[in-house]
């Protein structure tokens, strides 16, 4: 159970990075961009085809967060100039892009194993730490038997999800974010204050995708392998994350919405982690669990938030009965 | 300062629907001009703004703003010129973010836009310098998002918005006419006054006449894409409603008449 609940959280923290990617086009940008299952794969299809080719794991990484940046450009330019519908162009981006990443990958599924990852690089740095056997020291003292055999992936992964997430933080605060922001929010007004709508949406939805990309590089060097069709429905994982994250954690200032975010995604992987251990349920039924989930957290708190108001308007209505009692006026 | 020289524009050309907006319209305004625009609905004074702030392009015509020639510029880069306030309350603000950042993408408008904080200390004190001059009490509220304010609230920051980069230009477009009487007074004193602290150059659409006759130095009156009276000066001081009326009528049934006397 641990270690299940272990293993959830680190995959969890790598698809963060993915959700961030969602979170900036479906919330900033509100450009409902399907791109995301392409370039999931493109990334991952990069960075696998880079690493056996001998690419040092890190650079893999880039290349495959640079070739999302690029397709989400051409989904940007597809939406600004050509004046695609921006649903539409997502769409079309995401069928063109699985014959691309079959092109990359050669053959439907390319698996590396053997090759040296980031990952594996970080394994062998952090065992020289002593980390593993602190954490795990402590793990069997308060009396579990089973220990996970390394702390480094969620180590260095947590690191590397709080620079993304501190740096998306901080360009949505400069100039040209704060741009950006308003071009989602308000197109007539941004427009007024001198801002190239156009050139903004293809910058938001390039460094979208170029996060989703950079997730689906990590994640395939995670499993060791990359499949075509591993990136089918990433962006209903995305927005699954993005809205149980904003309904548990709030949306008050940007930096709380980033690391709701990032709680959305993991809490997403523990939940179908749970769900998966109920007997009656499959690895296929996974699809549907994740829509149960996306209707829950949109539809639950609308559902709390008109009780409670209810229940505050019934109370004043009770006080103000009590106080008209007391002084003795009825209605009649 | 701004100049519109042969300014036409048809739309819907050849199809039953044609409609000549503005027809070959001349107008010249010198720096520090306040322009009062009225006419009835139809008359192509909203086309005329849109031609300035570019965000409508004419059939022919040029413009120029401080001798420049801006006709073929799109409208984001025309912006960097021109302040711009609209009719809806809702327009001119981004709703989801806080009074400070919107007064520092307003800040960013004539320059390029960096990858530097857009609110820094600094810049917080100067808006809240800028913001206690509106006396309504937005300077103490600088973190609340736009989207909490009130129509008249947000148009008070519109038009700060718009004016403290002291623009070449500023256009108006009945920006009083969706609030309520004592706010429009209350916007109209304010625009009174932002536009002399900066001396701006001004186009101001409105359909009360009154307030056509009490702001600005200049009174242009439009009528199914033309310029049918223009008033400056002194003669302008002097104006009534009911001159304007009589003006209008006269003006217009004198068309008539030749328009009949042309069918007979």
């Amino acid at each position: 159970m641990f270690l299940s609940m272990f293993g959830a959280v680190e995959s969890g923290i790598i698809y963060a990075i993915m959700a961030l990617g969602v979170y900036l086009t479906f919330r900033i940008l509100d450009f409902p961009d399907l791109t995301v299952d392409g370039s999931f794969v493109t990334g991952a299809a990069v960075a696998a085809i880079s690493i056996i080719h001998g690419v040092p794991p890190i650079v893999a990484s880039l290349l495959a967060l640079v070739a999302g940046f690029l397709a989400g450009c051409i989904t940007g330019l597809l939406h600004t100039k050509g004046k695609v519908n921006p649903l539409l162009s997502g769409i079309l981006m995401m069928t063109a892009l699985y014959s691309i990443n079959l092109r990359i990958l050669d053959k439907p599924t390319v698996s590396f194993f053997n090759e040296t990852t980031f990952f594996k690089q970080v394994q062998s740095v952090w065992e020289k730490t002593g980390i593993d056997s602190l954490m795990n020291g402590l793990l069997s003292s308060v009396g579990l038997t089973q220990v996970p055999k390394t702390w480094a992936i969620i180590g260095v992964m947590l690191m590397i999800t709080l620079i993304v997430k501190l740096l998306t933080d901080f360009f949505l605060k400069t100039e040209v974010g704060l741009a950006l922001r308003a071009t989602g929010d308000n197109k007539k007004m941004i427009r007024s204050f001198s801002a190239n709508t156009d050139s903004l949406i293809i910058l938001g939805v390039g460094l979208s995708n170029a996060l989703v990309a950079f997730a689906g590089g990590l994640i395939a060097q995670h499993g060791g392998f990359a499949d075509v069709g591993m990136g089918i429905g990433m962006i209903i994982i995305g927005l699954a994350s993005v809205i149980i994250g904003e309904a548990i954690f709030g949306t008050k200032t940007i930096a709380r919405a980033t690391l709701a975010v990032i709680g959305g995604a993991i809490i997403y992987r523990m939940v179908v982690t749970l769900a998966l251990r109920v007997d009656f349920l499959e690895t296929g039924d996974m699809k549907l669990i994740t829509a149960v989930l996306v209707i829950a957290s949109l539809v639950l708190p609308n559902m709390l938030k008109s009780r409670k108001e209810k229940k505050r308007r019934s109370e004043k209505r009770l006080q103000i009965e009590l106080r008209r009692k007391k002084e003795g006026v009825t209605d009649a | 300062m701004l100049k519109l020289q042969h300014l036409s524009v048809t739309f819907n050309e050849n199809t039953p629907n044609e409609k000549k907006a503005l027809k070959d319209i001349n107008l010249s305004l010198k720096k520090g001009d306040f322009v009062t625009i009225i006419g009835s609905n139809g008359a192509g004074k909203s086309t005329l703004m849109n031609m300035v702030s570019g965000s409508l392009f004419p059939d022919v015509g040029d413009v120029f703003i401080n001798g420049k020639q801006v006709v073929h510029l799109p409208e984001y880069k025309r912006a960097r010129m021109i302040g711009r306030v609209f009719q809806d309350p809702m327009a001119g603000t981004a709703p989801t973010m806080t009074i400070e950042e919107n007064l520092a993408i307003a800040l960013s408008r004539c320059k390029k836009r960096r990858l530097t904080f857009g609110v820094t200390k600094k810049r917080r004190e100067l808006f809240k310098a800028y913001l206690s001059k509106l006396n309504i009490g937005l300077e103490n509220r600088l973190m609340t998002k736009v989207g909490f304010l009130s129509g008249g609230e947000r148009q008070a920051l519109s038009l700060l918005m718009a004016t403290f980069t002291e623009p070449d230009i500023l256009l108006l477009d009945e920006h009083t006419a969706a609030l309520d009487p004592s706010r429009a007074e209350l916007i109209t004193q304010l625009t009174k006054e932002l536009i002399e602290t900066y001396e701006l150059t001004t186009l101001m659409v409105t359909h009360n006449m009154q307030q056509a006759i009490d702001l600005g130095n200049r009174l242009i009156m439009m009528d199914k894409g033309e310029i049918i009276l223009d008033i400056s000066g002194e003669e302008k001081s002097k104006l009534t409603i009911e001159d304007l009326l009589a003006e209008f009528k006269r003006l217009r049934i004198e068309e008539f008449e030749s328009d009949r006397a042309l069918l007979v």
